[in-house]
């Protein structure tokens, strides 16, 4: 097991890819955030798509919406899997944070997660 | 008419229903017609967390269902009928008519499903089923979101 949190990011259809791709382009670390996209998947394959990305390794979860297929699917996996939490509303900064603190414990790091992402939605 | 739709969706309450049906209808509540989920505290809370606050979100299994079925028809807010598959919805239109349209939003591949459209697949059996109700009288269309074509039973075989 590795002592990295996992950084798992699941939206709808190619917004997953674009930021995780987005996220490692700009940080310069490849290979460390996996994309998990909802195209053509029931809920429990969603689920399942995204717990193979987790492995059984300590997670954050960083799903688009509060709300819909990629929500529900990756609180459910939540419940049931130890060390893995969810954040919502992903974007750029949070995950750009996240890849230079994945040695937090997973409450920690998903919590300094949406810290970050809301602390990034301003009104210049 | 107050329930606007009558929905198949196995992804349940998502962002197709809540705003792409649940803007332009104007809906009030959902009806989540599911037996694990009425079932189950920890998934209400979760549907309920996931839900805009302005649209209510109710719960049901299929008795309960039946029995609210003709309160909720003459409720003043538009509302929305949801099932994850198409054996609950079948035995809902069977047991609480009348359901004059059923809405297939959106049908997942599943081990013996064969690809309809790219958001509906169908078991021979679930084919049937909607064909069956069909014929008692409900008009049943494939349509994912209200801007697109809705696409008749027939097309599906």
């Amino acid at each position: 097991m590795s002592d990295a949190l996992r950084g798992v990011v699941v939206a709808h259809g190619a917004l997953a890819v674009a930021l995780v791709q987005e996220a490692e382009r700009i940080s310069g670390q490849a290979g460390t955030l996996v994309a998990v996209s909802n195209e053509g998947g029931s809920r429990e394959e969603i689920e399942r798509r995204i717990a193979d990305a987790v492995a059984r390794e300590p997670s954050v979860v960083f799903v688009d919406m509060p709300c819909g297929s990629c929500f529900f699917a990756a609180m459910h996996l939540a419940r049931q899997t130890e060390g893995v939490r969810v954040v919502t509303g992903v974007n750029l900064p949070m995950l750009l944070d996240f890849l230079h603190n994945r040695t937090l414990p997973p409450d920690e790091g998903a919590a300094r997660a949406a810290v970050k992402g809301t602390d990034a939605i301003r009104k210049p | 008419m107050p329930i606007v739709l009558y929905r198949v969706d196995d992804r349940l309450v998502h962002g197709q229903v809540v705003i792409g049906w649940g803007k332009p209808l104007n809906i009030g509540f959902i009806v989540l017609l599911d037996d694990t989920v009425y079932g189950s505290d920890w998934e209400r809370d979760l549907y309920r967390m996931g839900t805009p606050p302005e649209i209510e979100l109710r719960f049901a299994d299929l008795a309960e269902a039946v029995r609210q079925h003709a309160t909720w028809r003459v409720e003043p807010a538009n509302g929305i009928v949801l099932t994850a598959d198409v054996a609950t919805m079948a035995a809902f239109c069977q047991a609480a008519p009348p359901v004059e349209r059923l809405n297939l939003g959106g049908i997942h591949h599943k081990p013996g499903r064969t690809p309809r459209l790219p958001y509906v697949y169908l078991a021979d059996e679930e084919l049937r089923t909607l064909e069956a109700l069909q014929q008692a009288g409900t008009v049943v269309t494939a349509q994912d979101l209200p801007t697109t074509r809705a696409v008749p039973l027939e097309a599906l075989r």
